[in-house]
């Protein structure tokens, strides 16, 4: 590393002799403020351009190495104009990578346009902030359990320009911890944990004066070498969002022994870099939050909402040390309205872009919008660029899928969880589409069910055995017709006998008459409806085997019949001689016991046809 | 015109009474999936325990690879450096449903993981399988029978046991399967139906493709063809019950890899075709009776007799002779130790080994059919009122089933089914006689023939039942298929009962009894239901991989497996060897995705042994033994510091055994002191100093100075030791699971080496050929 930026040194100090210079900018003040607390490092610069020369410049540049613009996660300008403290407009000025000629090599050049240009003597102040990720490098990159995690930083001590520098100074901000070395140049101070270079004053461009600090760092180094949040909108008011992590420690690596003794008793000497627990910090009114891997829940997470936030806390199934990884799902449900609106005839979705916790560098961060099954007219509106492409997506009851705006981005920052809007034409009618779709096929499969029930599927129309067993339905309907008619008859048996049990109770011999006058009618009726029954029993060849039966059934039925006649009569008889109960008992008896009998023998017929 | 009108209402109602039945079963349904949700709720949607994390490993190759890949999948990733042929040596009938279910969810666009499938397969099966019993039960005893049958299968607790959500094992469809097959062989034997019959060989197909235990069905039909056969109930629907599940079935059987050839060479198909050949003769008999005159019958008898005798010697002697020449007399292990109970403690440990092969004590009929135990013989006996060829088919099948559970808790999945389909034909009785006297005896029906508006279906149907049950032999001709039959059960219906009232007279209880009667089996039922859901609910859902305990603040959740796989996933190289004991094999693979020495699939004792060996060693010839099979890391489960009795403490002896059992220099006395298995202080010095024990409790003593285990109950015997071959990288977070890794080996310095290998070579010559015989892979 240190190696690497001396040889920088020497490139840049070759390039001084050669290069004229750019413009007539100066640079009449610079103030630096480098913030190491995190394994995030932000570089707050104040630069105050003034234009010594003739022509109007519309544009400053800045320079960055080649080795730290690699890591370059998030660059912006602001312009910093209204005096006091009062920052009248913190507008972001448009910054774009340029390659002016003649420039050496190794660096980058960042152009900023300024919004106005810059007279002679005119001067503007700009606001730099510049985030860059994995630029803590561990030494030493393997440690054990019990040893304390120490990282390096490197920069220079003078600011790195094209243009004079006046005045400049330059102040390291450190974790609150021990601090293992750091380069001393002259001016350099020490205050708790900052440490301050500078001022320095007219140095030519290009200076470089490299620096390099070495700290204990504890905080956690948690990289997200990929995330994919997914979120989906359903008009039915939600919106869900999955996001799949894939995390690893980025600290020096872990060597030896894990003990867990240690790790639990001695929490601050045994794995005090470790990655105990995650905050992410999610929408207000978030429901249904699950945390899950691909091998089921993990069950250490606490959840936490009031009106403004929701903050869920999850620990990893186990403590993350240097080089572990792991791999994990969280998902949400949100509500739609808060983050669904309405413009101009179009509805777009506002939903901030990145990883909803803190501090986490995300080399490749995804993001997948799926919009409705139907959505037209779809254009995305991110404030910095990414890389974006559409898919398709198959969900529940989809016929042509969803859309799915798919945006990426690597080297994802904090800073990069700004709003982002997807604009879509939906209309509300399509919302109908899936549940009519539902209910239509539920309607198919009864109507099919029924047309199943209804139709005759028999594939020959003329087949013996079709015939046969149409003529065998008929057979049966006409059986079924039969056992009717004999059923009923047999109901009126029982109210023949009813009626003799009403008169024995009430001796109402008129009505008993009168009973059973209109029953003898019922009967010859169905004996009438009996006969073509018969016939029709008798002519079909299929029936052969059980007319036999069938007319015993009718034989018998008639002689039951009749015999119940007779006793009915004999009874009626004995109630209007008022002769004594025990007379007429004596005499039915006889015909009783012949009564039960066929009953019996009817029955059983009866059976005997019902289980064909 | 009354009288029409009446007819009608009945009608409607039995029409009504169907509707109703339909909805019953829909409920059945939905109670039996539903009442298998609790492990769902309780603890999260995951697979269980052990045998279902393979199930659902291969189901997730097949969703992925297709069949073909599936088929000729060769896996490396177990058993090591053996490696397994999955597709030829699994019961392929469970993956092919989840991923058969996964695809047309799929292809219906609804997104559901495989893991979702197969953790709903269970319920989803048992729910066919409660519907599977009422059909069995109505065609032996009715349709109210079969309703109660239904109901009571679908919350057993025994059958729950295996098909919670979650649990994806073999089983699961399993059960199902066998109560289809069964329902299709007495419909066969009902209606004499070809197509019936087809369909039952297909059935069974899908039996022998789901699980082992498809032998029991082989063995089953053929021993009620037997017993129809020689109880003279010999008839055409028998043979076309028969003869093409015999035919089909063996072909479609033989289809299946892992059966293959098995299908018409092991023992335990044998029985059926003997059968096969007997029923042949029989319906050759009956043949040539039926065109015989009585006196040549009579000699044409002896004649063959004689003949057919000396044929029959010959070709047993033949069998005998075939059986005999093979080592286990063509019966397999476990098939053996069924029809003797102490074979596997003789001779396979690895068969003993596992708790669900001991056999069950009595507690456990107690929990696991609870009041069906009661219930059975008066199932029993209802079934002999009358008998016909269903129900004798269903007596033989309670019967083997429980001598079959008795055997080994895990048939105890057997019985369960047959216990509720007694039991359900049981309860129906007694409510149809208890609710006919209390019927007949209230006043106001007394004279009215036709049932009260207030009589369920059930009932109705209970009643139907009764009167088709005083029929004795007209049952043949009972059922015809599809609608033909439904139409006909119309007309049935239509018949009001008034012949079952002549009956009710003769069968009529006191009216107070009989009310008294049907609260005590209300009552009973209701303890039942009690029971079970009890069973469902705390029993039988918990994962086995996430365990909770309750202590006065509140709930704690041991996730420590889960913790230790993901690490293993994560944390080592893809191909890294995993040792553990082998009840942890399908976890490793399934979840943490490395490769391991052993798993659940017990294929082969040798390999087991060498682990068991390298645990119960000491650590350098632990580690020789380890290295020479690529082993990285070594995993053993401990529970010691949270009380956890599984833990491979208490699973060492088994090791020690099946180890000593291939490499005698591993003797089980010397684990044991005076007999007894100890690691306190009273411990033997190898126990004391065998891996098994130094990994369990290195640096155990510096939780709480006395390194107090809390499963033994006991100051462990060696509190402070030094690993020299193993290096902890992983421990979770109760300690359960710990992980080694094996050390590199150190560099040699040459002239050092050289000198121990040349000085004591005279005296450790004997030494070292031991210790080579000691690792089979050197």
């Amino acid at each position: 590393m240190k190696i690497g930026v001396r040889l920088d040194v020497v490139v840049f100090t070759i390039a001084l002799l050669s290069v004229p210079v750019l413009s007539d900018l100066i640079l009449s003040k610079v103030d630096r403020r480098i913030d190491l607390t995190s394994q995030i490092v932000r570089i707050t610069s104040t630069l105050k351009v003034e234009n010594a020369g003739n022509d109007l410049v519309s544009e400053v540049l800045l320079t960055i190495p080649d080795n730290q613009a690699k890591n370059l996660a998030y660059l912006t300008a602001t312009s910093n104009e209204g005096k006091g403290k009062v920052k009248a407009s913190a507008v972001s000025l448009p910054v774009e990578v340029v390659h002016p000629k003649g420039m050496p090599p190794a660096l980058t050049f960042y152009s900023v346009s300024l919004p106005k240009g810059l007279g002679k003597g005119e001067t503007f102040t700009l606001d730099v902030l510049a985030v860059f990720t994995h630029a803590l490098q561990p030494f030493p990159e393997e440690i054990t359990q019990a040893n304390i995690h120490l990282v390096v930083f490197s920069d220079t001590a003078h600011y790195l320009s094209p243009y004079t520098v006046k005045v400049q100074s330059l102040i390291v901000k450190l974790p609150e911890a021990r601090i293992e070395s750091y380069t001393k140049i002259e001016n350099t101070k020490i205050h708790g944990s900052e440490i301050k270079y500078g001022p320095y004053e007219n140095l030519p461009p290009f200076s470089y004066s490299p620096i390099g600090v070495h700290f204990e760092a504890n905080q956690p180094f948690v990289v997200a070498q990929e995330l994919i949040r997914e979120i989906e909108i359903s008009h039915w008011g939600n919106v869900q969002v999955t996001e799949h992590y894939n995390l690893v420690h980025g600290g020096a690596r872990s060597k030896g022994e894990f003990s867990r003794l240690d790790y639990q008793s001695r929490r601050y000497v045994g794995g005090a870099s470790a990655v105990r627990s995650l905050v992410a910090k999610l929408p207000p009114r978030a429901h249904s939050v699950y945390y899950r891997d691909e091998i089921g829940n993990i069950s250490t997470s606490n959840l936490w909402s009031d009106s403004k936030k929701t903050e869920l806390e999850i620990e990893p199934r186990y403590p993350m040390f240097g080089g572990w990884r792991t791999a994990f799902t969280i998902g949400y449900g949100l509500p739609l309205q808060d983050f669904l609106f309405q413009a101009e005839g179009r509805r777009y979705l506002d939903f901030s872009f990145g990883c909803p916790m803190n501090e986490v560098v995300i080399d490749t961060l995804i993001v997948k919008v799926v919009l409705p099954e139907g959505s037209t007219d779809i254009s995305v509106s991110v404030p910095f660029p990414v890389k974006q492409w559409q898919e398709t997506k198959f969900s529940h009851l989809d016929v042509i899928g969803r859309p799915v705006i798919v945006l990426e981005k690597t080297n994802a920052v904090p800073e990069h969880n700004q709003h982002f809007q997807v604009y879509y034409k939906f209309s509300s009618l399509s919302m109908l589409r899936e549940p009519l779709m539902l209910i239509s096929g539920f309607f198919l499969l009864f109507v099919a069910g029924i047309i199943y029930m209804h139709a005759d599927l028999a594939i020959s129309k003329s087949s013996p055995s079709y015939l046969a067993k149409l003529q065998w339905d008929e057979v049966l309907a006409v059986i079924q017709q039969f056992q009717n008619n004999i059923n009923r008859c047999l109901t009126i048996h029982d109210k023949l006998e009813a009626s003799l049990r009403d008169l024995s109770r009430t001796g109402d011999v008129q009505a008993c008459k009168a009973a059973r006058k209109s029953f003898d009618v019922l009967l010859k009726d169905l004996s009438k409806d009996l006969k073509p029954l018969l016939a029709f029993l008798q002519s079909s060849p299929q029936a052969s085997q059980i007319l036999p039966k069938v007319e015993e059934l009718v034989a018998k039925e008639k002689d039951l019949q009749e015999k119940l006649m007779a006793k009915h009569s004999t009874v009626v008889d004995g109630y209007e001689k008022k002769s004594g109960g025990r007379e007429i008992e004596n005499r039915i008896a006889l015909q009783q016991q012949k009564i039960t009998a066929l009953r019996q023998e009817v029955d059983d017929l009866l059976d005997f046809i019902d289980e064909i | 015109m009354a009288a029409s009108e009446t007819s009608n209402g009945t009608a409607l109602r039995y029409a009504f009474g169907n509707v109703l039945s339909f909805f019953i079963l829909l409920l059945i349904g939905v109670l039996a999936f539903s009442i298998r949700l609790f492990s769902v709720i309780k603890y999260e949607s995951v697979i269980h325990e052990f045998d279902p994390y393979f199930n659902y490993r291969v189901t997730q190759y097949l969703t992925k690879n297709g069949i073909y890949d599936f088929w000729n999948w060769f896996d490396d990733r177990t058993w090591y450096p053996l490696g397994r042929v999955i597709g030829g040596t699994v019961y392929p009938g469970l993956t092919l449903t989840a991923g058969t279910l996964y695809w047309i969810l799929n292809s219906l666009n609804i997104p559901l993981s495989v893991e979702t499938v197969c953790v709903f397969t269970a319920p989803i099966f048992s729910a066919f399988a409660s519907w599977a019993t009422y059909l069995l039960t109505k065609e032996v005893k009715g349709a109210g029978a079969g309703l109660t049958a239904a109901v009571l299968l679908a919350m057993v607790p025994s059958y729950i046991s295996r098909s919670v959500a979650g649990s994806y094992d073999n089983e699961a469809v399993a059960i199902f399967a066998l109560i289809f097959t069964f329902f299709l062989y007495i419909k066969t034997l009902n209606t004499g139906s070809l197509f019936y019959a087809t369909l039952n060989a297909i059935a069974y197909f899908y039996m022998v493709c789901s699980w082992g235990g498809y032998t029991f069905i082989i063995n089953l039909i053929p021993m009620h063809v037997l017993l129809c056969i020689v109880t003279g109930r010999y008839s055409s629907r028998l043979y076309i019950a028969y003869a093409p599940l015999v035919v089909l079935g063996t072909l479609l059987a033989s289809l299946v890899p892992v059966v293959g050839f098995n299908a018409v060479l092991t023992s335990e198909h044998f029985g059926s075709f003997l059968v096969f050949i007997i029923i042949h003769v029989m319906a050759l008999v009956y043949y040539i009776k039926g065109i015989l005159s009585p006196k040549m019958f009579k000699v044409a008898v002896t004649l063959v007799l004689s003949i057919g005798l000396v044929v029959c010697c010959a070709v047993i002697a033949v069998l005998v002779a075939l059986v005999a020449s093979s080592p286990t007399k063509g019966w397999s292990g476990r098939s053996l130790s069924l029809l003797d109970p102490t074979y596997a403690s003789k001779y396979i440990p690895i068969i003993a080994s596992v708790s669900e092969h001991q056999p069950p004590t009595w507690p456990s009929y107690f929990m696991d059919i609870n009041v069906l135990a009661f219930l059975v013989p008066a199932g029993i006996i209802a079934c002999f009122s009358p008998l016909s060829d269903a129900s004798s088919f269903v007596v033989l099948y309670i019967v083997t089933s429980v001598y079959f559970s008795g055997v080994m808790v895990r048939l105890m999945l057997v019985l369960a089914p047959a216990a509720c389909i007694m039991s359900g034909i049981a309860l129906s009785a007694s409510f149809d006689v208890f609710t006919r006297s209390i019927k007949f005896q209230l006043p106001g029906v007394k004279g009215n023939s036709q049932v009260d508006a207030g009589y369920t279906s059930s009932e109705g149907v209970v009643v139907q039942n009764e009167v088709a049950k005083t029929d004795k032999n007209e049952e043949a001709l009972k059922e015809r298929p599809s609608k033909k039959n439904r139409k006909k059960e119309k007309e049935h219906l239509e018949k009001p009962s008034v012949k079952a009232q002549v009956k009710k007279r003769l069968l009529v209880l006191p009216f107070e009894a009989s009310i008294i009667a049907i609260l005590l089996l209300i009552l009973l039922g209701a303890f039942y239901v009690v029971h079970s859901v009890w069973a469902a609910a705390e029993a039988y859902s918990a994962p086995s991989i996430v365990l909770t305990s309750y202590s006065h603040d509140g709930l704690h959740v041991f996730d420590d497996f889960r913790e230790a796989y993901s690490w293993l996933s994560h944390n080592t190289e893809v191909d890294d060897k995993v040792a553990s004991w082998w009840d942890y094999g399908y976890q490793t693979t399934a979840m943490a995705n490395r490769t391991v020495i052993v798993d659940n699939n017990t294929w082969n004792n040798t390999h087991i042994a060498t682990v068991g060996t390298a645990m119960s060693s000491p650590e350098k010839a632990a580690w020789e033994i380890f290295d020479s099979l690529d082993v990285k890391y070594v995993l053993v489960v401990f529970g010691g510091l949270v009380g956890y009795p599984s833990d491979d403490i208490n699973k060492f002896l088994w090791m020690v055994r099946i180890g000593g059992g291939v490499f005698p220099h591993i003797k089980e006395p010397d684990y044991l002191r005076d007999g007894q298995y100890r690691i306190d202080s009273q411990a033997t010095p190898t126990m004391l100093n065998c891996l098994m024990y130094k990994l369990s409790y290195y640096r155990f003593v510096e939780t709480d100075g006395k390194a107090f285990d809390r499963v033994r109950r006991t100051e462990i015997g060696k509190k402070h030791f030094k690993l020299t071959h193993f290096e902890e990288v992983f421990t979770t977070h109760h300690w359960m699971v710990r992980i080694y890794k094996l050390k590199p080996q150190k560099n040699r310095i040459r002239g050092k080496a050289k000198k121990s290998r040349s000085k004591p070579s005279s005296t450790t010559s004997t030494k070292r050929s031991e210790t080579q015989r000691k690792n089979p892979w050197h």
